[in-house]
Order: C-alpha cells, then sequence, then structure tokens
C-alpha cells in the first residue's frame, strides 16, 4: 500500500502528457489522417513552453503559476500552428501522411534546438520552478483513494481529467464528432452527406497539434522544467496508446495509463525492493514488448478508422 | 521522362530545403552565405574532410538502402535505427570477444552485424505477414527495445575503461578502419565500410531490377490483392523484404560502431535511421539515387562542424536543412505538377 502511494503520483504525472498526445491522435486518425508527427509536435509544445514560461518567469517570479499557463497556452497555439504543415501536406496535397509526419518530427527535432542554442547559447533552455504538487483539500482524506488519487496532484492532471470529458463528449455525442468520425470511416459517403471532409480534417488535425503541443507543455512544467530537444519518444508511446485503447478515447485512458504504471515502476525500481531483483532491461522494455504483444491481439480485429491514412480525393469514389 | 520528373522533384526540394536554411541562418543573425560557404568547405576542403563526408556518407547510404528497399515492397521500415543498434552491438561483441586473423574476422563481424539487423527487421515482418500489425509501430517498438538492451549490456559486458556509458575501444584488429585508407584521406574516419556500402548499392540495384525476388517484391508493393491473385507468396515476401531492409540497417550499424566510432555510446538511438528516410526519398528510392543524397547529407553532417566554429551558426542548421528537404520531396506533387505544366508548354510552342 504504502509502495502504491509512493507510485501513483508519479505515475499519474507521467501518465497525463501521455494521454494528451494520444487522445490528439485519437481526434486526427479518427478523420482520417493518421499523424506520426505527435512527437515532433510534442517537441514544438514544450519547447515554446519552456521559453515562454522562463521568460515570463523572470517578469513574475519563479514558479509562478500565470508564468507557467502562459507557456502552456503558448504551446497549444504553436502545436496548432505546427500541425497546419501536416494538414497541408496530407489533406491538400494527398502526401503520404508517415512521411508527412517523420518529417514534421525531424524538423521540430533539429529547428528547436537550434532556435535554443541561438536564444540561450546551449541546445537547452530551463524554466526556474514548475507547477508544485498539492493535495486536494477534503477529497485527499479519503481512506485509500485519497493517497492514491488525489494527493500530490498536478493542475495540469485536473485540466487533461476535464478534456478527456470533453473530448468524449464531442466525439460521441456532437453533429461534430458524428461528422469526424464519418470522415474517418467513409470520407466520400460523408462527402455525399454534404461534409466538407478537407475543413474536417483540417479541424481534426489542428486539433491534434493542439493537444500535443500541450502535451509537450506539461511535461516541461511538471516533471521535466527543462526543454533539451527530445521527448524521449513518448510521441510514437502515444501513438501505441492509441492503438492500444483501439482509439477510444477511455480505451487510451487505460492504454496510457499502463504505460504510466509501467515506466514509473521501471524508473523507480532500484529504491523499491520488491522490483530490484527484476533485472532492469526487462523493466524498461516491459511496455514496449507488452505493446508489441498488445498489437498482435488486437490487430485482427482492429477498431482502426478505415479510411486512416487515405488521403481523400473528390475524384476517386 | 519520369526519371527527369524525379530528378526535378529532388532538385526543387533540396534548392527550397536550402532556401529555408538560409532564412534561418538570417533569422538568427548571421550572414547565409558565408554560413553555406563554410558549410560545404567544411565537408569538401581537403582530403580529411573529404575522407570523413563520405564516411558520413557510408552509414546512410545503408539506412537510406534500407528504408527505400522496404519502401519498394510497399513497407515502411521506421526502425532502421534499432536494427542499426542491434548490429552495431553484435559488431561491438564480437570485436571485443574474438580473437581471430583480421582476414576471417572482419567478414565474420560484418556478416554477423547484418544478421542481427535482418533478425531485428523480420520479427515486425513477421508479425505483419501473420497478424496485420502495422510495420510504422511494431519497428518503433523494436527501436525502444534495441534501445534498451544497448543500454543496459554495453555496461554489463563490455564497459569502458574510464566511462560506464561507453564500451571498451574496439581493437585495431577488428575495426573496419584500414591504415592504407585512413593515410590516403590524412587521418580522417573513412573506413572499409566505404566499400560495403558501394557494393551494396549495385547488388541491391540488381536485386530489384533483374531478379524474380526483386520483381515479386514490387508486385507486392505496389498492389498486394493483384499479386496474391497471381500466385506470388505475400507473407512471405514481406517477411523477406524487411529481412534484407534490416540487413542493411545492421551493416549501417557496423560501418558506424567499429568503423566511424571506436566504440559503442548507450543512450543514443542513432539519427541515421530517420535520415535514411530522407536519404531515400530524395533518391526516389533508386539504389543510385540513394547513392547520390546520401553523398549530399554527408557534406551536410560533416561540414557543420567547421560553419559552426567559423561562424555563429549553430551545427543542427545542417539537420534543419534534411528535415526540410524530406517535408518537401514528402510534397513533391507540387513540384511534379508544375514539371508537368512546364513540360506541357513547352510541348506546345516546340
Amino acid at each position: 500500500m504504502q509502495t502504491l502511494a509512493l507510485i501513483f503520483p508519479y505515475a499519474i504525472a507521467f501518465t497525463i502528457p501521455l494521454l494528451a498526445a494520444s487522445l490528439g491522435g485519437l481526434f486526427s486518425e479518427r478523420s482520417g489522417v493518421v499523424n506520426i508527427g505527435l512527437e515532433g509536435l510534442m517537441v514544438s509544445g514544450s519547447f515554446t513552453c519552456a521559453v515562454v514560461a522562463s521568460r515570463m518567469e523572470t517578469v513574475l517570479g519563479p514558479g509562478n503559476p500565470g508564468a507557467l499557463w502562459m507557456g502552456l497556452g503558448a504551446a497549444v497555439v504553436v502545436g496548432a500552428l505546427f500541425s497546419l504543415l501536416h494538414a497541408f501536406a496530407s489533406i491538400s496535397l494527398k502526401a503520404n501522411q508517415v512521411i508527412s509526419g517523420t518529417a514534421i518530427n525531424m524538423i521540430a527535432g533539429s529547428l528547436t534546438v537550434f532556435l535554443a542554442r541561438t536564444m540561450t547559447g546551449s541546445g537547452n533552455v530551463r524554466i526556474v520552478l514548475g507547477f508544485i504538487p498539492a493535495d486536494i483539500p477534503v477529497l485527499s482524506a479519503i481512506p485509500i483513494l485519497g493517497p492514491l488519487l488525489f494527493t500530490k496532484t498536478y493542475a495540469t492532471t485536473w485540466l487533461m481529467a476535464l478534456i478527456l470529458a470533453v473530448s468524449w463528449f464531442v466525439i460521441y455525442k456532437t453533429p461534430f464528432g458524428l461528422r469526424l468520425r464519418a470522415c474517418g470511416e467513409h470520407p466520400q459517403t460523408a462527402d455525399a452527406a454534404g461534409i466538407n471532409v478537407y475543413r474536417i480534417r483540417y479541424i481534426a488535425v489542428m486539433l491534434s497539434g493542439a493537444l500535443a503541443g500541450l502535451a509537450g507543455g506539461i511535461i516541461l512544467v511538471t516533471y521535466s522544467g527543462e526543454f533539451n530537444g527530445s521527448v524521449a519518444g513518448l510521441g510514437f508511446l502515444a501513438l501505441a496508446a492509441l492503438i492500444f485503447g483501439q482509439w477510444k478515447p477511455l480505451g487510451i485512458l487505460g492504454a496510457t495509463a499502463f504505460f504510466g504504471f509501467a515506466a514509473t515502476i521501471a524508473n523507480v525500481s532500484q529504491v523499491i525492493p520488491q522490483f530490484s531483483r527484476i533485472p532492469g532491461l526487462l523493466l524498461k522494455a516491459f511496455p514496449y514488448v507488452v505493446t508489441l504483444i498488445a498489437l498482435v491481439l488486437f490487430s485482427k480485429s482492429s477498431q482502426a478508422p478505415r479510411a486512416a491514412g487515405e488521403p481523400y480525393d473528390q475524384g476517386k469514389r | 521522362m519520369s526519371r527527369f520528373k524525379n530528378l526535378f522533384t529532388a532538385l526543387a526540394a533540396v534548392v527550397l530545403g536550402l532556401l529555408a536554411g538560409a532564412l534561418f541562418m538570417a533569422l538568427s543573425g548571421s550572414n547565409p552565405l558565408a554560413g553555406f560557404y563554410y558549410l560545404f568547405r567544411g565537408g569538401l576542403m581537403n582530403m580529411e574532410r573529404i575522407g570523413n563526408t563520405l564516411a558520413s556518407a557510408t552509414n546512410l547510404i545503408f539506412t537510406g538502402l534500407a528504408v527505400a528497399f522496404s519502401f519498394k515492397t510497399g513497407l515502411f521500415n521506421i526502425g532502421a535505427s534499432g536494427q542499426m543498434l542491434m548490429g552495431g552491438l553484435t559488431a561491438t561483441a564480437i570485436g571485443l570477444s574474438v580473437q581471430m586473423p583480421r582476414m576471417i574476422l572482419l567478414p565474420l563481424i560484418v556478416l554477423a552485424a547484418a544478421a542481427a539487423g535482418a533478425l531485428w527487421a523480420a520479427i515486425p515482418g513477421f508479425l505483419k505477414a501473420k497478424f496485420n500489425v502495422h510495420e510504422v509501430v511494431a519497428t518503433i517498438m523494436m527501436n525502444w527495445i534495441a534501445y534498451w538492451t544497448v543500454y543496459y549490456t554495453i555496461p554489463a559486458y563490455f564497459k569502458g575503461t574510464f566511462l560506464e556509458t561507453e564500451s571498451r575501444r574496439i581493437p585495431p584488429l577488428a575495426s573496419l578502419r584500414a591504415d592504407w585508407l585512413t593515410n590516403i584521406f590524412r587521418g580522417s574516419y573513412i573506413n572499409l565500410g566505404i566499400f560495403f556500402a558501394l557494393g551494396a548499392v549495385i547488388v541491391i540495384a540488381i536485386i530489384l531490377d533483374k531478379t524474380t525476388l526483386g520483381f515479386e517484391l514490387k508486385a507486392v508493393g505496389f498492389n498486394r490483392y493483384a499479386a496474391e491473385y497471381a500466385g506470388i507468396p505475400v507473407s512471405r515476401n514481406i517477411i523477406t523484404s524487411l529481412g534484407i531492409s534490416g540487413a542493411l540497417a545492421g551493416l549501417a550499424g557496423a560501418t558506424y560502431y567499429i568503423g566511424y566510432a571506436v566504440n559503442m555510446q548507450i543512450g543514443v538511438l542513432p539519427t541515421a535511421g530517420f535520415d535514411g528516410i530522407a536519404v531515400a526519398l530524395l533518391g526516389a528510392n533508386s539504389p543510385w539515387g540513394v547513392l547520390a543524397s546520401s553523398i549530399f547529407f554527408g557534406v551536410l553532417h560533416s561540414g557543420k562542424g567547421f560553419m559552426n566554429a567559423m561562424t555563429k551558426v549553430p551545427p543542427e542548421i545542417g539537420d534543419t536543412i534534411i528535415a526540410i528537404i524530406i517535408y518537401f520531396a514528402a510534397t513533391g506533387v507540387l513540384f511534379t505538377r508544375l514539371w508537368e505544366r512546364l513540360t506541357r508548354r513547352w510541348g506546345k510552342e516546340a
């Protein structure tokens, strides 16, 4: 129990950015555009957040929540704008979506470090202080659940909980959500029904960019505190979580939580006696191996959006 | 005609990438002309620099061929980095633990590295063929499994003399560097790998254009269902294609870790695997195109350090230019349309 209470806050902190990026991927793929550029969009968000938050911290003071929120807001905007490159290539020009996404990843990885070096001299941008985890009053006093879910939580965690709920509602209960799903399943039919497929896909890709940018920002203001040119493959893990979660918001929550816990256990294994006997390699490789196994199990009955990855061409019916 | 179209698209992507690079240099307050002057000078100014350019190009030729080869079968091998790591790890392990005459040892190392890369890629190939697991996600997962495998294997068995985070130095006997070659190029990183790479270009060109295997692989790439109907074993071809692709990436690992470098660092996923995508795209997936674009990227790679020393431009501009070139190569349809419009106009006037 004590071990669990120790692991939970870290695992949740690690899950949240993964959840944000994976939800972003959900919007994009449900509209029929594969976005392998999540990793790069996260990097761009992390970089933007670092630059804006560190500048604002010098004005407003270290760890000032206003400065950090401004950083997150900027990350969302830049993520959305940056994803337009992917949208233009894959929707308007009907380019190969995987290649365009790879280009996004490479541009983000190199350009942000280039800019960081131009600004700070080194390739890193550091903020003085991130969000401080806090206990939720009253709720944290609940036995068992309190220590696990409501102690040492970040404000961004609750923001993501809200975004998850809103995303679920938007996708399943609004006209926009229905159109989004229609574009991903059968764009020709959606078009025949009077839906502007290109417009929906543009919006969806920008939403994915915004959420991935937010994810990168959250990494920065919660557990990392420093931009160093990468998000360590989390964008790709988010993509795997999307498949693992079978393109459903709650499935994604489960999948990202699984990755969050697996990664946290691997990271803290040295200090926790129960895990220290397991070889590090097994713990570190565990999430990836399990993903492969999950893919094997799920790929036969895959719930993937049928038109994901295919450019929509009005002339082809 | 389509060859000219490909060449035009590739050149347009390169020009736009360089222009974008110039823009970023200007924005960061440097003179783009000076930047490019030192960038290309740094890659080409003397024999040592040319040697380094060719040494950088060596890995890119292999990873570029790896990606291009899988593309021909309609597969996207984004896991060249992981396959490269496994090839490198195998090469390092043999180089550090086996004592043999060089004439036997080197071929053994190279073959083992190719086998390791092939095996690492055949796993996603098998998953794709048997369970329809998407190869992009599977190869990415294999990348990270390779990353952590290296991360724990090197310190446990081949720990360096001074640092925990690297292996011991490869003895000269097991290294791909050769004295005569190093002397010609005045002490550069160039190694025997460049000859293997040139050989690989020819072999892959022959496989793709002159053999039944190559025909079958391309048929699967064009239309998997039509190929199946024609009696081509699709599953076997998918595994073979990724296997050969992985073998090429494994060779990249050997030439990088026991040729270009003198030991193996942990905690790094080599970027050559991703640059290989750029190389393949720019080379229009043809082996000779891969060779040309690898040398071009090799110049950017080996020149960026010199440029950084002579001007204030950060070395990442090299990678930025490569990344932007990929983006424009991906959106090549823009230039293809432009080309068609231009040729149509000329056609009318003639």
